[in-house]
């Protein structure tokens, strides 16, 4: 007698196959929804935007007139910031990686900072636009200018850079720094000479994307005052200014239909300096990432 | 070979680096200063989250010294301008876009990560998830401005919508966490070993049913710990519910009308025409207080659920 | 058994055909190790080794893997204290020197005792700036300096005619042989006293190995050579003297020639014979 019932199964099989292809194609569909809500996304502004995105667009300061209004210190303004944001960030995000990664010892202090950086990557920014508003534009007295915007943005970016250049750092082998040290080298040679040559390409890539993220961020700047309109370029750092997102955000909150077209052109503006941004990131990861 | 190693060295190494080594002292000196000045920048971030709760708690203790925070908790009704402080209305905004988000983004997310994983070929793969994580990287005042200028009009055909809904903001929520669910629960997937799928496999198992049986299971924690962190995303996210779900803070659970949530308040109350100490101002921070709680009790959350049940191959 | 301790007496003198160099008996030594354990954690890996190296020498040390043969070998340039729950007791003498006192410093240990690696681990940088590293860690930035050190390190590591025109390429692109050969170079550049090798041949071809090691007998002329493998073999064929480790223990050390022909304890016999390993 016979436990297993051949012709059973086989019967049954065909559906199960059926089924299989059934789910195969559901789970492509769901795939494709996001890559189609991305083309949407591209297609619409594109078709909004290149009406208005001129070489005056991009030179104009706001104006009440949708077909006069441009974005030039809403870009001068965001590079500015990035201006503020980077150097910060960098010296102080790898520095904090390189005494996480190669100088702390494994104890409850260094699982303590480790953990607290994680958290402060999942706040929300907004509420990094509440610790700025507080700090740096009434406690400082430094009121709506663009060193209160930068470092209220340099606080929200260094978690996620400091994250990026610990993988970096740690995808330096350990044997590359065994050779170092047996070599008579002290420890901060071997970190400058070896260990942060070879992570650099990391370090770079990991601090352009965060930087990208940064240059699209509205929220917390909103909270620290960056104005909606400004006339001139920042010309220091207790200046006004405004940054590009703030710009299409106040496009966009216009009644009128056709500040919606001058939105979408500063969309694209806005998407072309990311792309940029991106390009050199890959570009860099592609030309200088070492083989191990 | 032997000639170059003759006896005779023509430069002794040694003696030149002995003769270095007085400057060499000076340079120790100086690098015993280094791990400080290191643990100061990493003792910069732990300032941060002390600044942040700092602030939160004091300019909210501010706040109900004017407001009774009992009111607060539980009141039902948030019109600031006219001294009426119950946030519930504000939660259950921010509730509403998270659930519809929800909805949206754990079957499309999830089932991404399922085709990427399991059943896309290396060549598919590679094509696919960098263009995923691009719809990562759009900035959120784009994704706002596409929920009210083309989201919400679409919808408008087939509803009664007011302009600004809970609906297009949630929905365009969604599709911005997808990425996240997607990218991290393909982690989570692939990292199940193959053998285990080899197994039920050689069995005569289909895809699907090892997929559901086997991978699933096994990256179960991941999944879920990938849920939570993304609902924490759009429970802190601002500029698409300020664009497209309104400023009117409301208890109700009904889509199509206009809402309120936390976020969407503070970026109010900070832009309006607050005056600095007013109560309204002070209220800003009992409301970022609220957010924040919420959001790190998610962060710890998924942590924790990742931690706990780690699967160990 | 006794027999194939036999074959193994008659292989060696063809394998060890060329050695010369052999009547230092009276060598000088460079390390001297009294009562050596060592702990990782609560976990000892070394037992009271007691070990004289002597000078211009290669010393070979094998044993089974595990057994602590790489963990001695790193205790000699402080290596092993990378591990942070290392702990030592008991005393090496560098040339009469204290290695583990506070005077004498750790960095200066390394500069006289070079180590060459398992894994060929180059630096991600060019040829030249590979070998130039040491000297200038140390300080000597002159070019025209580094360029005597680089080609004489280069030379002294029989590989300087296979990169003279490349020097400026990273040293990534140089096949397994090479590469090791490289790191040797680098290990040269300061002209330490020892050179500390820990199975420098075992990621390598046959072809390379065989390179690598006439270049060990080359370089006994001026340094002193321990080398570890896990090739009995080649202990054989290039070492003046031979250690046998297992498990923490050093249970035998004496001239190559002797502990393969005639080992005085019975598990170094079972171990050269094949018994286990």
């Amino acid at each position: 007698m016979q436990l297993i019932n051949h012709q059973n199964i086989q019967k049954r099989s065909g559906g199960r196959v059926l089924l299989n292809k059934v789910f195969k194609v559901l789970f492509f569909l769901s795939t494709t929804v996001g890559l189609i809500f991305l083309s949407m996304l591209l297609y619409r502004v594109l078709t909004q935007g290149t009406g208005h995105l001129n070489w005056d667009f991009i030179t104009n300061f706001p104006a009440p007139y949708p077909d006069k209004a441009g974005i030039f210190a809403g870009l001068i303004g965001s590079l500015m910031l990035m201006a503020i944001v980077a150097p910060i960030t960098i010296i102080i995000g790898v520095g904090t990686a390189i005494y996480l990664e190669e100088y702390a010892r494994k104890n409850r202090f260094t699982n303590f900072i480790q953990a607290n950086i994680q958290n402060l990557a999942g706040v929300p920014s907004i509420v990094f636009g509440l610790l700025g508003l507080t700090f740096f534009v009434y406690l400082f007295q430094m009121g709506y200018t663009l060193i209160a915007g930068g470092l209220t943005m340099s606080l929200l970016v260094l978690p996620v850079i400091v994250v990026a250049a610990q993988e970096a750092l740690r995808a330096v082998p350990n044997d590359v720094k065994e050779a170092s040290y047996g070599m008579g080298a002290s420890k901060w040679q071997t970190v400058l000479r070896v260990v942060l040559p070879a992570a650099l390409p990391g370090i770079l890539t990991g601090t352009i994307l965060s930087l990208s993220r940064a240059i699209g961020e509205t929220a917390p700047l909103i909270i620290v005052g960056a104005a909606t309109a400004i006339y001139s370029i920042p010309d220091s750092l207790l200046s006004k200014y405004t940054v590009m997102p703030i710009q299409i955000y106040n496009w966009t909150g216009r009644p009128q239909e056709e500040w919606q077209l001058v939105a979408a052109a500063g969309i694209i503006v806005l998407l072309t300096v990311l792309l940029l941004m991106n390009a050199i990131a890959v570009w860099i990861r592609n030309k200088f990432q070492n083989r191990y | 070979m032997g000639k170059a190693l003759g006896k005779e060295k023509q430069m002794d190494v040694q003696k030149l680096i002995q003769e270095k080594k007085q400057k060499r002292n000076v340079t120790k000196q100086f690098e015993k200063v280094i791990p400080f000045l290191l643990l100061l920048c990493a003792v910069i971030s732990v300032l941060t989250t002390i600044g942040i709760v700092f602030t939160l708690l004091r300019e909210s203790f501010t706040f109900f010294s004017e407001v009774n925070i009992l009111n607060f908790l539980t009141g039902t009704d948030w019109s600031p301008w006219t001294g009426h402080f119950g946030v519930l209305p504000l939660i259950t905004g921010t509730l509403l876009i998270t659930v519809i988000a929800v909805i949206v983004a754990v079957p499309l997310g999830l089932m991404s990560a399922i085709y990427l994983s399991e059943y896309a070929s290396d060549r598919v793969r590679k094509i696919i998830k960098p263009t995923l994580e691009v719809l990562a990287g759009i900035p959120t005042v784009v994704y706002g401005f596409f929920a009210l200028t083309f989201m919400t009009p679409l919808f408008q055909n087939f509803m009664e919508l007011s302009i600004f809904n809970a609906l297009s903001a949630g929905v365009v929520v969604g599709i911005m966490i997808i990425p996240m669910i997607a990218s991290l629960s393909e982690d989570a997937m692939s990292s199940v070993p193959n053998s285990l799928r080899e197994g039920a496999l050689a069995m005569g198992a289909t895809r699907f049913e090892v997929t559901m049986k086997v991978v699933l299971p096994a990256a179960f924690s991941g999944i879920v710990a990938s849920i939570v962190l993304a609902i924490s995303r759009a429970i802190g996210e601002t500029m698409i519910v300020t664009i497209a779900a309104g400023a009117s803070p409301a208890l109700t659970f009904d889509p199509t009308r206009s809402i309120q949530t936390l976020t969407a308040f503070i970026v109010q109350g900070a832009t309006g025409d607050t005056t600095f100490g007013s109560t309204i101002y002070y209220s800003i921070y009992a409301v970022g207080m609220t957010l924040f709680v919420f959001t790190l009790l998610m962060n710890l959350l998924s942590q924790w659920i990742s931690r706990r049940f780690r699967e160990e191959y | 058994m006794t027999i194939t301790t036999q074959e193994n007496v008659n292989i060696k003198p063809d394998t060890k055909g060329g050695q010369n160099n052999k009547e230092g008996k009276k060598a000088k030594h460079v390390f001297e190790v009294s009562d050596l354990n060592l702990w990782y954690g609560s976990k000892q890996a070394l037992y009271e080794v007691n070990m004289k190296v002597p000078e211009n020498q290669v010393t070979a040390i094998i044993g089974p893997s595990g057994c602590g043969k790489s963990t001695y070998l790193k205790t000699l340039n402080r290596m092993v204290e990378m591990v942070p729950s290392v702990k030592t007791s008991g005393s090496i003498k560098y040339k009469g020197k204290e290695i583990f006192s506070e005077s004498f410093g750790v960095e200066d240990l390394r500069t006289k005792v070079g180590m060459v690696f398992q894994k060929p681990n180059p630096f991600p940088k060019s040829i030249y700036d590979n070998v130039a590293y040491g000297p200038r860690i140390h300080g000597i930035k002159k070019k025209a300096q580094l360029d005597q050190i680089v080609e004489k390190s280069l030379r002294g590591a029989a590989i300087w005619d296979e990169v003279k025109d490349r020097l400026n390429e990273k040293a990534f692109g140089l096949s397994g042989g090479q590469q090791q050969r490289i790191c040797i170079a680098r290990a040269l550049a300061i002209e330490p006293d020892v050179i500390l090798m820990d199975e420098p041949t075992s990621a390598l071809d046959p072809i390379s190995t065989a390179k690598v090691e006439e270049l060990v007998q080359e370089l006994k002329k001026e340094y002193s050579i321990i080398i570890v493998t896990h090739n009995m073999q080649q202990a054989a064929r290039i070492s003046d003297k031979t250690a046998f480790f297992l498990n923490g223990d050093m249970i035998e050390f004496t001239d190559t020639d002797e502990l393969f022909s005639n080992p005085s304890d019975k598990r170094t016999e079972d171990y050269i014979t094949g018994r286990f390993g």
